[in-house]
């Protein structure tokens, strides 16, 4: 099981591939929309990635509560 | 010179050639092709394995975060587009909380073409779809394969509130985007637009479709020599892919900032065939139409024409047909280039970039030469080779045809 760092290093790599976003400016407290800049089709991909990834997956329907990085590090947990 | 007469004030351009104006027009003028075999692996099962590439790859000029979310065609209209803006001096375009300096945005206008349009994405999201399923199709496939795409892409960057416009007309499209500019500053609603084409199609279903009507030579042996409009072995026409976008401004808005003049677009023609799906009417009657609103538009006879750039792709019948309607319509005495000898046919760009090269051999005098031109036809008109023929250009003409029966004249003159 992984560490939450480790998702937040994996979704920092994804961030970074999908928009370009450097990976110290990702953190928990981070919001992908306001901090971060992603706009909803990035966020999208970013969602597509993450899926692939940690081999779970983000219903949309749950997206729309995952504001920032930690809410997303810790669904991950959750339902990996 | 009246109120809404028409100027280029910018060009820019990334071809085969060349990644802009400037090393474009040095390679037009030198007389050297970018017509090269194709490397790519699925070359090898093509009856067609030449075309004429970008000097330059998008990844070389713009981010790789803004590229992915592009189709080539729209990256490379950007990049032209930009060129163009500089080269125009219209300064800082508006952006979020910052004033424009060059042009008020609610005068600006764009219309760029694409004879195809964003068909690598489509292709590419299609491979992904079969193999992947749907949740991997990328949420940008639709505005990278939309033919607004370019012209949207552009608008964005600077801003243009007046209007955003993708024309298609096949292998006119370049042309035509022009013409549609110049109708948007003669009707009075904008000041400035940004006009041209944007073509990115090199890949196996295009090749293969055009190899399919037997209209592409297939001297892939010879790459650099394929492309020979008007010689007596030509056997179609290369596929070429690039960008060229012209900065079209009223004259009295161009006056007032202190903008440096290319040439006036002093006229323009449309007109269509009605004749066949692909093949030009064999007297050329419609672009000879196109030729004589031209004319009329400028207030000129043909006899004022002293250079013409040619449509000439290098097809058995379309070269000579053109020929004959210059005859009738201009006379015995302009001076022709077909720059798709070198550059190849860039469908949808290629009427822009013929403009581009119209507009500098206007202002600089110089028309280049056409190479390939080994054992031309009979009945030619005056055809400069080797090298380019150096004497003044005060009114030239810019013919562009397209499938569908299009044709477009535009007339450039000295300032």
């Amino acid at each position: 099981m992984s560490s939450r760092e480790e998702i937040v290093a994996g979704l920092a790599a994804i961030l970074e591939e999908v928009a370009g976003v450097k990976p110290e400016d990702v953190s928990e407290e981070k919001s992908f929309t306001e901090d971060l800049d992603i706009d909803s089709l990035s966020m999208v991909e970013v969602v597509v990635a993450a899926e692939e990834k940690f081999g779970v997956k983000i219903p949309d329907d749950q997206v729309q509560n995952l504001k920032t990085v930690g809410d997303a590090v810790s669904y991950i947990l959750a339902n990996a | 010179m009246s109120a809404t007469d028409v100027v280029v004030t910018g060009l820019g351009a990334t071809t085969p050639l060349g990644g802009d104006v400037a090393s474009t027009w040095d390679a037009l003028l030198a007389g050297r092709s970018g017509v090269k075999a194709l490397t790519h692996e699925w070359a090898a099962q093509l009856p067609v394995r030449i075309a004429a590439e970008l000097a330059v790859e998008p990844s070389e000029v713009l981010d790789r975060v803004r590229l992915r979310r592009m189709d080539r065609c729209e990256a490379i209209a950007l990049i032209a587009a930009q060129q163009a803006w500089a080269d125009a001096g219209l300064g800082t375009p508006a952006g979020e909380g910052v004033e424009p300096t060059g042009v008020d945005p609610e005068r600006l206008a764009v219309s760029i073409g694409t004879g195809i349009g964003g068909i690598i994405t489509l292709l590419a999201q299609d491979d992904i779809l079969e193999t992947s399923g749907p949740r991997r199709v990328s949420p940008f496939t639709v505005p990278m394969l939309m033919p607004n795409g370019p012209a949207a892409v552009v608008g964005l960057e600077f801003s243009a509130r007046a209007g955003v416009h993708c024309v298609a007309s096949a292998c006119a499209t370049g042309a035509e985007a022009i013409a549609y500019g110049y109708e948007i500053i003669r009707s009075g609603r904008a000041d400035v637009v940004l006009a041209g084409g944007t073509e990115a199609v090199i890949h196996p279903l295009p090749l293969a479709g055009f190899a399919s009507m037997r209209a592409m030579s297939t001297r892939n042996d010879e790459p650099e020599r394929a492309s020979r409009p008007w010689d007596k072995g030509r056997d179609g026409f290369v596929l070429g892919e690039g960008a060229a976008v012209l900065v079209l401004e009223r004259a009295e808005h161009a006056a007032a900032r202190g903008a440096t003049v290319y040439a006036r677009l002093a006229g323009v023609g449309i007109t269509s065939d009605g004749y066949d799906i692909v093949q030009p009417h064999p007297e050329g009657a419609g672009f000879v139409r196109a030729v004589r609103k031209a004319l009329a538009e400028a207030q000129l006879t043909g006899a004022d024409i002293v250079h013409v750039n040619a449509h000439a792709t290098s097809t058995p019948t379309g070269d000579m047909a053109e020929v004959a309607g210059l005859r009738a319509v201009i006379g015995e005495h302009p001076v022709l280039t077909a720059n798709k000898s070198m550059t190849g046919h860039l469908l949808g760009a290629a009427g822009a970039l013929e403009s581009v090269a119209t507009v500098l051999s206007v202002r600089d005098g110089v028309i280049p030469p056409t190479i390939n031109l080994d054992d031309p036809e009979d009945g030619l008109l005056d055809v400069p080779v080797g090298k380019p023929r150096y004497q003044p250009v005060p009114a030239a003409l810019n013919n562009s045809f397209g499938f569908g029966g299009h044709n477009v004249a535009l007339i450039f003159t000295r300032p």
